[in-house]
């Protein structure tokens, strides 16, 4: 054999699901790489690049690798498998894709291939696992949505029932309606392999952006010879700040925008923008970036609240780095607090958490004329049409955005990241430009939970009921201000948690320092204060010797009782009923708890904690209406245009099943068009827990006019029924039957010939100087019980149980209020145990560690529905409150099981060791 | 863009002679430290080299080819000796990097929290390396020499681990983590033990690591808990912290020195406990 240096021939065969393919690539270029950009194998997820997501998974001679740590050549003469391939060829996967549907166990669905094709591996080994080897088999795909526990169920059964849940019509009744637990309407392209993510619509070809970011937490900076870089690179186009045609600024919030996209001579965080670099695929993946013409000069940097005061100011007009603070004030805390028989007080801190969806940034452009076309994985198309049209000095009209699936968003894809650099290089190219964050990338220059530094004190009078309360709360908001203001707000509202608290204070700052911004994040802040409240709330039980869960019931709040704004509500505080629901699990794991400390050797002890939690629906005291438009073609064909963005908590499915409901048609009859800024009205961002409450009203309004008008049409009565066959409207009541020939009427306009839209904003007031007024016209509820095991030795923690009840006033679909709960409670048990993001140190998914599945215990929903006067069908959002009780729960069944009081997240098993010591050091 | 696959060890060598080349085995250390960089050098793939992977006992040496995965070492037939080995084998990162890491990729990547490492240093191990000069053979322990760093020339490769057989003897592994996969060690502790026929510990090989740059056994340790009964309260009763001094943690994000100190003790008589009972 020759072995002289010859270049490899080009490309590499082997079998693609089957079919033979020669794919010209880098024989080391990476195979998800291959397999995505010249296999057509869209299927194949990115979510890392470093074997720490899974979501690339593919099996090489029925073995699951990697394919991001694969080498194309590795696999010349192989054969490869991907999701949509084995679902389309080997029926026990496509069994495996019933039962993820049946089960509903893709939400955002970006995991999904990952976890279908590890899982398919399992079963062709063996058909029926058993739990851990479910788990050991999975253990390398991430999913950041679910909780896992969907997943594990749905491999467990794939011989189960061939059909998704059934939607079969009971006598007369909608059973694909409110209260339906169907499938998810958009969920089979997400198990079949041809979901279209952020990263999966542009067109070959297009050219690509790549962003040159600061290498420094503070630096002042001069670019080169922009142009020379380009001609040597062979690059199509380098940006800056110079070219950014409109005001070189965006945010989320009216008066504090204030990023740029590209930093002008200063940078205020490691990772922020300063030039892209736009050209062919190969041309900007080649590239020597260290040769990138840019010096640097560092400054001094602030990363935590209290260096802040010592550096410059981040902005100008925000004197000593406080972007703004909130306030208030209810009763007379400071003179209340010394007539408490028991006073327990203390201070609390929590890290910056990544959102860590496994899909990173991305976004394609192109410029239609004198238009633009943005394509994005995003929580807020018109949030970031307007934010595009102000960079690039266009009206919002000249531009359309268009939602992608999105691969998880948890908040941070309510803020513009890729799209204004793909955006900005289409209009100034008039090329079609794509634009993908690297994992390093999307951890250090996305938004954050705002790390929190908490102190609180809580007086209660001898017989356990609350009197006073003093919160202050210092919140890291990083360099821009993002969805600060709004952590800033919330967080004094709800820091008293669903409790009665006649004598309140609460104050909040948020303070720029030089990290990322911090933004929304599930729970705007209020995760963070219920980890200061709820271990509190344990130590005056214990003081008073009252049990923890009845303590809580005694003080939670009821209809009539004033909150800490002094709204009353009349109906819909659910919060005791969520307590009601836990007691009797509570006295049994109490007990069980017990049992096993007396019984074992102590070097493992059992404990239980419970926690409250309460989340204001929507907006805080401001209007954020949601529009739905629906239509009646001439063929029948009834029209959904649905904006609001489904990141994988369902949306597309509830806002459906609402208005079917409120048409009264069955789901199956309705076709869904959107989101789509040139063709969906807006909807809102899909944050705040409003979707479901919000749009979800205005769909049942536009479901119900439109509903009014067929039966006026019909000349029927209220409660007839209707049935569309072919261009005919059948309409029943006990009058008979009247049939409508649409094709007779005058259409409404070119599109339908019935049209209806409608809007729901819901009712609040304006919050006056002390805080009082009405900023929620709703709160949804919750209570959720941790059951753990500490390792008294190694301070580890292992979950044995959650179980967590939520008043959703109605579940729309049961079993997305299970995937909600689910996936925030995952989320809770990775700000508890273990996840912290530190600028600069922990860019990658193994250094930032999320919950895996073995990781998330099973866990019981109890779903409450005590209905709610403003809800579509009494429904309440959830999205947030999941996640609010789970990790106090979590640190009070720690403090149960093992005296350890752990303050700062999270609780390693250094702390949670550590914490065991202090407190056997202490007794 | 060169990339070669050598179907022979002879020719991977030439490839390799005289000129800088990448190694790529499973590609599970290789490709996340590449990041988002391309590469220039060219790339030798050993996956396709013949006799490379698999084990073979020969006389009284245990030999694991070079390119032997962990999930075949998860699921070999091996004896008890090799208990800890697969323990750790079915630890290291998921399913989807044990099909496609190999051992020796684990050893030539030299991270300090390489969990192949305690295992096999515990059973005095040792590395055969080919180059153009012909084979030697190193213990482990004298292979890696700092993080990221080993005895390799330019030129060589690993071609095989091997083990003296033992056996009489019994292992075990366990692995301290912040959550069940896909995690970096915080500390892992590997232990080959031999009892006498009253049951107490006749010969004990004890390797820490995630607590120094490099794993590292404890001949101190070992010498004190000789003659032991293992039962934890006699372990832990026996076993001082000066026993533990050949240890250097560090603090960093996944725990203090001070907590990995005290975590590998606690993990070293759990592993004798484990490893006495055969494994349960
Ligand atoms: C998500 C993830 C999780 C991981 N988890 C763990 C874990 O829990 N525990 C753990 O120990 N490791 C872990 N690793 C690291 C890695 O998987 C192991 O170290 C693995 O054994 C490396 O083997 P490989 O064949 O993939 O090496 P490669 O990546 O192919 O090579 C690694 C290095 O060794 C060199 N090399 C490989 N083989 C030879 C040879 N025969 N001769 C000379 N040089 C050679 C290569 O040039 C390269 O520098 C993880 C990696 C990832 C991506
Ligand atoms: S993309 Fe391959 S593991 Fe994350
Ligand atoms: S469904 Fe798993 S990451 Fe979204």
């Amino acid at each position: 054999m020759a072995l002289v240096d010859v270049e490899a021939p080009a490309g590499v065969s082997f079998l693609l699901n089957g079919k033979p393919v020669h794919l010209d690539a880098s024989p080391a270029a990476r195979l998800s790489l291959a397999l995505r950009e010249r296999g057509e194998a869209k299927d194949v997820k990115v979510g890392c690049d470093a074997g720490d997501c899974g979501a690339c998974t593919v099996l090489v001679d029925g073995l699951p690798v990697c394919s991001c740590t694969t080498a194309l050549g590795q696999v010349d003469g192989a054969h490869v498998e991907t999701q949509a391939g084995l679902v389309a060829n080997d029926p026990q996967a496509r069994a495996l894709a019933d039962a993820f549907q049946r089960h509903q166990a893709a939400q955002c669905g970006i995991c999904t291939p990952g976890m279908m094709v590890s899982a398919v591996a399992l079963l062709r080994e063996n058909s029926a696992p058993q739990e851990a080897e479910v788990l050991d088999a999975l253990g390398g795909v991430l999913c950041r949505c679910t909780g896992y526990r969907k997943i594990i169920d749905a491999v467990m059964d794939v011989n189960g029932k061939a059909e998704p849940v059934p939607v079969e019509a009971r006598a007369g009744e909608i059973t694909s309606g409110v209260g339906a637990a169907i499938a998810r309407i958009d969920g089979w392209p997400k198990v079949s392999g041809s979901e279209r993510f952020g990263d999966d619509v542009a067109p070959a070809g297009s050219l690509v952006v790549k962003v040159i970011r600061s290498p420094h937490h503070h630096a002042a900076f001069e670019l080169g010879d922009l142009g020379a870089y380009r001609r040597v690179s062979g690059l199509d186009l380098v940006m800056s700040a110079a070219d950014v045609p409109g005001q070189n600024r965006f945010g989320v919030i009216p008066g504090f925008e204030d990023q740029p996209m590209f930093a002008e001579g200063e940078t205020r965080f490691k990772g922020e923008a300063v030039a892209a670099v736009v050209g062919q695929a190969d041309v900007v993946a080649a590239l020597d970036l260290s040769a990138f013409p840019v010096t640097w000069t560092p400054l001094p940097h602030a990363l935590v609240p209290n260096e802040a005061a010592k550096v410059a100011n981040l902005h100008e007009t925000r004197a000593n780095n406080v972007m703004c603070r909130g306030f208030v004030r209810h009763g007379d805390p400071e003179a209340a607090m010394p007539a408490a028989s028991v006073v327990v007080e203390g201070t609390f801190s929590t890290g910056f958490i990544e959102h860590g969806y496994i899909e990173p940034e991305a976004a394609y452009a192109e410029r239609r004329g004198e238009r633009l076309e943005v394509h994005c994985c995003t929580q807020a198309p018109y949030m970031n049409r307007a934010g595009l049209a102000g960079l690039l000095g266009l009206s919002e009209r000249a531009i359309r955005v268009v939602p992608t699936a999105v691969g998880g968003g948890f908040g941070s894809k309510l803020d513009l990241t890729a799209q204004p650099y793909a955006a900005l290089a289409a209009w100034l190219t008039g090329r079609p430009v794509r634009i993908t964050y690297s994992r390093g990338e999307s951890i250090a220059s996305s938004t954050k939970r705002h790390p929190s530094e908490i102190s609180m004190k809580i007086g209660a009078t001898a017989d356990g009921t609350i009197l006073a309360v003093e919160f202050d709360g210092t919140f890291n908001t990083g360099a821009y201000a993002s969805w600060g203001p709004t952590v800033a707000n919330r967080v004094p509202i709800h820091a008293s948690g669903p409790y009665r608290t006649p004598n309140y204070v609460a104050r909040s700052a948020g303070i720029h320092t030089n990290t990322a911004p911090a933004g929304a994040f599930r729970g705007f802040g209020v995760p963070q204060s219920a980890l200061a409240q709820e271990p509190l709330y344990d130590e005056i039980a214990r003081a008073l010797g009252i049990d923890r869960l009845e303590f809580r019931r005694r003080n939670a709040l009821q209809n009539g009782d004033p909150t800490v704004t002094g709204q009353v509500f009349t109906q819909g505080m659910g919060i005791i009923d969520c307590f009601d629901a836990l007691e009797p699990h509570w006295k049994r794991v109490v007990a069980e708890a017990e049992a096993f400390n007396a019984s074992a050797d102590g070097q493992v002890r059992r404990g239980v904690g419970v926690a409250g939690g309460w989340y204001g629906c929507g907006n805080t005291s401001m209007s954020n209406p949601s529009t739905i438009r629906a239509g009646i073609t001439k063929e029948g064909k009834v029209v959904l245009h649905q904006g609001a963005t489904d990141i994988g908590q369902g949306s597309n499915t509830v806002i459906t099943q609402i208005f079917a409901t409120a048409l009264g048609l069955p789901v199956e009859a309705i076709t869904l068009v959107g989101p789509d800024t040139d063709v969906t009205p807006d909807a809102g961002k899909t944050s705040a827990s409003r979707q479901t409450f919000i749009t979800g009203n205005a769909a049942r309004l536009c479901g119900e006019a439109l509903r009014a008008r067929i039966l006026r049409l019909g000349n029927v009565s209220d409660g007839a029924v209707l049935k569309i066959i072919g261009a005919t409207i059948i309409a029943h009541d006990a009058a008979g039957e009247r049939v409508i020939d649409i094709a007779s009427l005058e259409p409404d306009n070119g599109s339908y010939v019935l049209e209806t839209i409608e809007s729901y904003d819901p009712p609040t007031s304006p919050l006056d100087e002390n805080g009082q007024g009405e900023p929620y016209a709703v709160f949804g509820t919750t209570a959720q019980m941790a059951e753990v095991e500490v390792d008294m030795a190694l301070g580890t923690v292992k979950l044995l149980r959650i179980i967590a009840a939520h008043d959703v006033g109605k579940a729309i679909n049961p079993l997305l209020v299970e995937g909600q709960v689910h996936g925030g409670v995952a989320q809770g048990i990775g700000l508890a145990l273990m996840e912290e993001f530190l600028p600069g140190r922990t860019e990658n998914l193994h250094d930032y560690l999320i919950p895996t599945i073995g990781d998330v215990p099973p866990i019981d929903v109890l779903i409450l529905e005590t209905g709610d006067a403003h809800g579509p069908y009494g429904a309440k959002g959830l999205g947030e409150h999941c996640l609010i009780p789970t990790a106090p729960a979590i640190i009070n069944a720690i403090t149960d099981a093992s005296g350890a009081k752990v303050r700062h997240m999270p609780a390693t098993p250094d702390k949670v060791l550590q914490a065991i010591r202090e407190c056997s050091a202490a007794h | 863009m060169q990339f070669h696959r050598p179907e022979t060890l002879e020719s991977a060598l030439v490839l390799m002679a005289d000129r800088p080349v990448r190694i790529l085995a499973g590609g599970t250390d290789f490709f996340p430290a590449l990041g988002g960089k391309t590469l220039c050098e060219p790339v030798i793939d050993l996956s396709r080299v013949d006799g490379l992977s698999g084990i073979m006992k020969q006389d009284d040496l245990w030999r694991f080819g070079a390119t032997t995965t962990w999930a075949h070492i998860a699921k070999a037939d091996l004896p008890a000796m090799f208990d800890g080995l697969r323990q750790a084998a079915r630890e290291v990162g998921s399913i989807q990097i044990q099909n496609a890491g190999t051992v020796a990729g684990n050893l030539c990547n030299a991270s300090p929290a390489a969990d192949g490492v305690p295992p096999l240093l515990s059973l005095d191990a040792q590395v055969e390396i080919s180059g153009g000069a012909g084979v030697r053979v190193l213990p482990l322990s004298k292979f890696i020499t700092g993080v990221r760093k080993t005895e390799l020339r330019p030129g060589e490769l690993v071609t095989a681990i091997l083990v003296p057989d033992r056996p009489k003897t019994c292992s075990a592994f366990l692995k301290l983590g912040a959550r069940r996969y896909l995690v970096i060690s915080i500390a892992m502790v590997a232990v080959a033990l031999e009892l006498d026929a009253a049951g107490t510990i006749s010969g004990l090989g004890i390797a820490v690591g995630a607590c120094s740059a490099v794993a590292t056994r404890l001949p101190g340790a070992e010498a004190r808990l000789i003659g032991v009964t293992p039962d934890p309260v006699t372990l832990k009763a026996r076993l001082g912290e000066e026993d533990l001094e050949g240890l250097a943690p560090i603090d960093d994000v996944r725990a203090r020195a001070s907590y990995r100190r005290n975590a590998a003790r606690e993990l070293i008589c759990r592993a004798i406990v484990k490893a006495a009972r055969g494994g349960a």
